[in-house]
């Protein structure tokens, strides 16, 4: 088992007609089993197309009914990536994983409002997706970097995920599921939200979490982690020298009236019985020790 | 993005906030004019710069007289203001605001931001206005009432009335207070704000609630669609490197230590410089260069983060995923020859060919410290600064 996305996802690239969108569904069906994974695009008015081998539709109502695809990922350009989320929610996707970066915080507001009540889970926006290592692979990672096996990965960044999935694996520490949950202020899953998927994942044996800066989410999910998980935590929190009121990249990633600096986190996460390193070459090694 | 207190009050009065007349002025003559033509016997001369903590600094003063607008007019214009929110250098006062004087009965507090957790936007009321928020919730949390709305129907009149009533707005006022906060939710909805904050907000001693002070910050992924907005960028107010490298796609912020950082991807970027921090050097920047990382976005990096006196060395880390690391070297080695680089380079690549990518970095002549992993380019880089 694994959590989220397997070699049973069916998976609809939304704006697969988009370079973007083109360039990486190439790439993921390449990876394991990605050609029987990936089963539809959908791009308004490109319906009866072919990219990538791979059918394309109007909308995802009509890829679902011809495919029984139940995943979708979106590579949306920002104007239009919201609405392309809304679109997949209404279709009931299972899980809808948005790479798209820069939608304005409002467009997610109104869409996770919308989201109330419904069984869709949103991954990101603004991350690089999710992969099971030699099963599928479903946004922009590297894949080759993963091995398949039993440490869980859950991640606010990008390239600092790939970071500690190749300490992982040059360790023969292989990965259950990698998970980007993105930069972005307003967003579907939380690290707490994941951190559950892997406690209730025979297959996960460990987690490496990474925070950064900004929010209260690492807070939260220290909270959860100290009365509910059963597997040993690694931690590290990026950003310990930024500055207050200095947005680092991620819209997310800012220090605000005093609140999400590193150093709550850390000690939120320390306290809650997560081992957390301040240094991110140790992430790894770290996980190694953890596990015994 | 952030835009000043009158044009900040400019968009209020648009959606119905009463502010106090004024004006905006370039110029000490501008700026008795303006007071001449505003009239009444009372004037505030503020400064206008996008930092905070303006009245404590000294770029906020009263005046009673034509004659003392001109005095203090002379005297902020020009100003370099010191608040906690500026840096210990400063800010050039180049733009003032005059406006009639106000008589203040109560001050009240009024901001509005988006709640993370909740999703929504939160309207945060608090009768303690004029002192600073962050200190109000530390000391007394219980003063500061709060509302999540409801983005489908938004700020409704009860809520409104409800805060306006809590923070202590007399009874006959809280009609005009809750529809003031109405319209301030609207103006924040409507305009993509990230921030908007009004402290003080005061209730006159004639009865009227009026918007003392005015903060809109803007959500940046959204101005693409607030040409309106756009428009009111003052580029002064904003640090000209970090201008000069968001044109080659690169988010960079200048911070006070000596190692330059060059980065792909946002959190790595900030790991870089704690690892750097960790091994006794001190970061003299964020940069972040994205997926890309091709010749001119790093060559750019490099004119950038070299114009700064306090740079002994720079680390590269760059984790090469989809983009490889054969064609990042190359764009690195091309980019090191078009600049004089005058300290110590340390490159540390990861992922994609990164074998291939080392090589073109051994063989290109230029003096590269090599590094394998990211603990060993902070050792490298920090040995190198000297630290």
């Amino acid at each position: 088992m694994t959590i989220l996305i397997n070699r049973d996802s069916r998976v609809v690239t939304q704006g697969i007609t988009g370079k973007t969108g083109q360039f990486h569904t190439h790439h993921s069906i390449a990876y394991a089993s990605g050609k029987d994974c990936y089963v539809a695009g959908v791009t308004p008015k490109k319906g009866g197309q072919e990219v990538e081998g791979v059918p394309v539709f109007d909308t995802v109502a009509e890829a679902k009914s011809a495919t029984g695809c139940n995943v979708s990922v979106i590579y949306v350009p920002p104007p239009f990536a919201a609405a392309a989320i809304d679109e997949a929610v209404d279709a009931e996707m299972e899980v809808v994983i948005c790479i798209t970066e820069g939608i304005p915080v409002k467009d997610m507001i109104r869409t996770r409002d919308r989201m109330r009540g419904s069984n869709t889970v949103l991954v990101g926006p603004n991350c690089p997706g999710v992969i099971t290592p030699e099963e599928l692979k479903i946004g922009i990672m590297p894949g080759y970097i993963h091995q398949k096996g039993h440490i869980g990965v859950v991640s606010r960044s990008g390239t600092l995920t790939y970071e500690v999935v190749d300490q992982l694996s040059k360790l023969g520490l292989g990965q259950s599921t990698c998970v980007g949950i993105g930069g972005d202020p307003v967003n579907g899953l939380k690290h707490v939200d994941v951190m559950k998927m892997f406690n209730d994942d025979p297959d996960t044996h460990g987690v490496v979490m990474c925070g950064e800066i900004g929010g209260t989410d690492e807070e939260e999910c220290a909270a959860w982690i100290a009365d509910n998980m059963t597997k040993p935590v690694v931690g590290f929190i990026a950003g310990v020298t930024a500055p207050p009121g200095k947005r680092m990249g991620h819209a997310g990633a800012i220090i605000a009236g005093g609140k999400g600096t590193a150093d709550e986190k850390i000690r939120a996460l320390e306290a809650a019985g997560v081992s957390v390193t301040r240094n991110p070459s140790d992430m790894g090694k770290l996980m190694a020790e953890a596990l015994g | 993005m952030k835009i000043h207190e009158y044009q900040g009050k400019d968009i209020l009065r648009e959606y119905g906030v009463a502010v106090p007349r004024g004006k905006a002025c370039f110029s000490v003559d501008e700026a008795v004019a303006a007071a001449e033509e505003i009239g009444g016997s009372k004037w505030v001369v503020k400064a206008q710069i996008h930092a905070g903590g303006r009245g404590k600094g000294g770029g906020v003063k009263l005046a009673d007289s034509i004659d003392e607008v001109r005095e203090l007019a002379d005297q902020i214009l020009g100003m370099t203001l010191v608040t906690h929110q500026t840096g210990p250098e400063g800010k050039e006062v180049k733009r003032l605001l005059i406006e009639e004087g106000a008589p203040i009965q109560d001050e009240l507090y009024l901001g509005l931001v988006v709640d993370r957790a909740a999703q929504r936007v939160v309207v945060m009321a608090s009768s303690e206005g004029g002192t600073e928020i962050e200190t109000v919730a530390e000391e007394t949390p219980e003063l500061i009432h709060k509302v999540q709305v409801d983005p489908q129907v938004g700020l409704t009149t009860v809520e409104a009335e409800d805060l306006a009533g809590k923070i202590g707005i007399p009874a006959a006022l809280v009609a005009d207070g809750g529809k003031l906060m109405q319209a301030l939710y609207q103006a924040f909805w409507d305009k993509d704000c990230s921030l908007a904050e009004i402290n003080p907000l005061i209730v006159t001693s004639d009865s009227r609630v009026v918007a003392l002070d005015a903060k809109m910050n803007f959500d940046e992924s959204a101005m693409y669609r607030h040409p309106e907005l756009q428009e009111l960028r003052d580029l002064d107010e904003e640090d000209a490197d970090e201008i000069a490298a968001s044109e080659f796609g690169l988010n960079y912020i200048s911070l006070d230590g000596t190692i330059g950082c060059l980065v792909n991807g946002a959190g790595l970027a900030m790991a870089t410089m704690d690892i750097i921090k960790l091994y006794g050097a001190s970061p003299a920047n964020f940069l972040d260069v994205g997926g890309g990382a091709t010749t001119e976005q790093v060559t750019e990096a490099f004119k950038i983060m070299l114009k700064n006196d306090n740079l002994k060395a720079i680390l590269v880390n760059i984790f090469g995923g989809i983009m490889r690391c054969d064609v990042i070297a190359e764009g690195l080695v091309n980019a090191a020859r078009e600049v004089d680089l005058k300290v110590p380079l340390v490159v540390r690549l990861e992922g994609t060919n990164v074998e291939q990518g080392r090589q073109i970095l051994a063989d290109s002549g230029i003096d590269i410290i090599s590094a394998t992993t990211m603990a060993d380019a902070a050792e490298k880089v920090a040995a190198a600064a000297g630290a």
